[in-house]
């Protein structure tokens, strides 16, 4: 269990704190939103709301440049893809398959892309992502040795405490530090790997100790306060971004709703649930922030309201996007090598 | 004109290609120090350096999923496999990422990447390491396969793929590294989707693709000597598949025998037989004949390995029993 900590807010200075606390709760609204919808079969397949863990996704994410920075996480993913700052509207067009959606309706929940943004996936196999991860930090050190780029970017990899035990893991962390690639490993530990509890699965609870063995510095952080994940993200990016080292952080969390929507989570307490809401870290941040004279009630009162007319009104760009045509069927799959050819390096 | 082996050819575009653009680099087990398994990569690591030629510790599925990603970033990876076989590690990787990631971005991302390696029978090997994957790649969506023959088709090939902007497969032949052909000095390319015609006949069209465009060739001298004129298409590439220069061959020849070292069932040779038996319904003059490996796992002993595999004899039986003779 996780203690309440308090916490110093002068350092962060309050527009990162005003930042911080909008785009957790953007989340928030945007999932809860997602879940109704789903209850009233707008959305359909595979869908896994973040509620809970959302400090995991803003505290990373806003410790990055995402001109030169790139995300990759699992199918839990519309908390990263709004933290890389895709509009709701098109995240919620995709849940809903339409036309307007972020991958013209062909990816859906679990697939959640933005090139532009350097927000990669969205990937519905359990740590798959990890070996791409690997790879888009190679190519960050790979143009740095070439003398492309003043420094190397840094790729955040997000996965779940179930991916771990993949090879794709090891695999990755071995070639990662091998070849010294500037890539931060994030274990979303929300302590169920679907309806397994951690300890069910792991011969170890906490993943820093994964890290020793390929000589990768691992660290435990609090997952529930942004600002220690904000702070502890930070700091690895500087160094990843001078001397290419990988590290690996296991940021515990939790998450409130079931693994997917099909999940009622009969596999916990509801006191287990309440105890950790308990922490909520959007509560925590708001409470500190007030404590701290940084925000009001009724400040936080109107920012609540927006985000959620923001979400209504992503639902409703939803509800009147097109069905993409039946002739998309055979487009998004292979490259023109003449448009390829032009187009030269895809990603900015 | 200089006559090079297979390895060399290959060898020779992926030098080409280095040299021409900086974003290409191989990646693989021994590819680098070792001068590759079967010395494909000889002498590029001095060439290029161990930025861009690089040893992989045994981990297929890792070391194909980071080439996916330095893709995605826009770099050019050329991944070896030491043989297909272990490919079957990192099949997820192809599978979910390198053909999907297009498409389930809408189109946003693409994956411009080479998978290379030995493919098929070889020789005293057993069941693990003596098989043909050509038709799990051919059977994919969002990749591209090429099978080259001789060392001109995997020179020109090879260089079509790493300049292509889609993940491509190149599925090579342990057995014909070391075999000898024609190859010009320089510059040139063979579009990948394109078949060749590798003899012209008028009784029969003969089509494989890979290694066995040899065997066919060598079935077609000991047809002539029987008075049958086969035509030997060399498809080159199974996806895209040159159906069009199947059909035309298939209407001028009226029978046709498919050959694939891979297992009779769901194969790239099964597929091809039923596009002609459907297609070419009314140009047939005799059932299409297909000889494949037999459906079993490939045995250690010799006599038993080369018994399960197409071989000459077998072609030249398919051919005369499509001949009514």
């Amino acid at each position: 269990m996780i203690e309440s900590k308090t916490v110093d807010l002068k350092k962060y200075g309050k527009p990162l704190l005003e930042t911080m606390l909008h785009d957790m709760l953007q989340i928030r609204r945007f999932e809860e939103k997602a879940g109704q919808m789903y209850g009233l079969k707008k959305i359909n397949g595979f869908c896994h709301l973040y509620n809970g863990q959302e400090a995991v996704a803003i505290g990373s994410i806003r410790a990055l440049d995402l001109g030169r920075d790139y995300v990759l996480t699992g199918y839990r993913d519309h908390g990263h893809a709004l933290a890389c700052g895709m509009d709701p509207k098109t995240i919620m067009a995709e849940l809903y398959g339409k036309a307007t959606g972020s991958s013209r309706g062909k990816g859906g929940s679990m697939h959640l892309f933005d090139a532009k943004r350097h927000m990669l996936g969205g990937n519905g196999i359990v740590g798959a992502q990890i070996p791409i991860a690997t790879g888009l930090a190679f190519a960050s050190a790979y143009n740095f040795k070439l003398g492309k780029t003043p420094d190397m970017g840094v790729t955040l990899c997000y996965f779940g405490d179930g991916a771990i035990h993949q090879g794709a893991f090891h695999e990755s962390l071995n070639l990662a530090k091998l070849w010294q690639l500037p890539v931060v490993y994030i274990v979303e530990n929300n302590a169920f790997g679907m309806g397994t509890a951690v300890r069910r699965a792991s011969a170890v609870v906490d993943f820093d100790v994964k890290a020793k063995s390929y000589n990768i510095e691992g660290r435990i952080v609090d997952g529930m306060n942004v600002l220690e994940v904000y702070d502890a993200v930070r700091d690895v990016v500087a160094d990843a971004r001078k001397t290419g080292d990988p590290y690996l952080l296991d940021i515990k969390t939790y998450r409130y709703r079931g693994h997917s929507m099909s999940d009622p989570a009969k596999y916990r307490s509801k006191e287990e649930l309440e105890q950790f809401k308990l922490l909520d870290p959007i509560t925590f941040l708001k409470d500190a922030m007030i404590a701290a004279k940084l925000l009001t009630e009724e400040a936080y009162a109107a920012l609540d309201e927006r985000l959620k007319q923001q979400a209504l009104d992503a639902v409703e760009f939803a509800e009147q996007s097109p069905e993409p045509g039946l002739e998309t069927i055979y487009e998004d799959i292979m490259v023109e090598n003449e448009e390829y050819a032009n187009a030269g390096h895809h990603l900015s | 004109m200089p006559v090079i082996t297979y390895r060399e050819a290959l060898n020779q575009a992926m030098d080409e290609e280095m040299a021409r653009d900086d974003r290409v680099f191989l990646l693989g087990e021994e590819v680098a120090e070792y001068n590759g398994a079967y010395k494909v990569s000889k002498g590029l690591l001095d060439k290029y350096g161990p930025h861009r030629v690089l040893d992989t510790p045994i981990t297929e599925l890792g070391f194909t999923g980071l080439a996916v990603g330095a893709a995605l970033a826009g770099l050019k990876p050329i991944v070896e496999w030491m043989t297909m076989n272990f490919g079957i590690l990192a099949l997820d990787q192809v599978i979910n990422n390198a053909a999907k990631l297009r498409h389930m971005s809408g189109g946003q991302l693409a994956v411009p990447m080479v998978i290379r390696g030995p493919n098929g029978p070889a020789e005293y090997l057993s069941s693990q390491h003596s098989q043909s994957l050509a038709a799990t790649f051919a059977h994919l969506p969002g990749i591209k396969v090429v099978a080259p023959a001789t060392p001109y088709d995997a020179k020109g090939l090879l260089k079509s793929a790493i300049r292509d902007g889609n993940p491509v497969v190149v599925l090579e032949g342990e057995m014909i590294y070391g075999h000898t052909g024609e190859v010009p000095e320089g510059e040139y390319l063979i579009p990948i989707g394109k078949a060749d015609i590798k003899r012209v006949g008028k009784d029969v069209t003969l089509i494989s693709f890979g290694k066995p465009v040899l065997m066919l060739l060598q079935a077609a001298e000991v047809l002539a000597a029987q008075g049958i004129e086969a035509e030997v298409l060399d498809l080159r590439s199974i996806r895209p598949l040159d159906t069009e220069a199947i059909y035309a061959s298939v209407r001028k020849t009226n029978r046709a025998v498919v050959v694939d070292e891979d297992w009779p069932i769901a194969s790239v040779g099964s597929h091809i037989q039923a596009l002609i038996a459907v297609n070419c319904f009314d140009d047939l003059d005799a059932p299409v004949e297909f000889v494949s490996c037999e459906d079993v796992p490939m045995p250690y002993n010799h006599h038993l390995e080369l018994a399960v595999q197409p071989s000459i004899n077998k072609i030249v039986a398919a051919v005369r029993r499509a001949s009514y003779l």
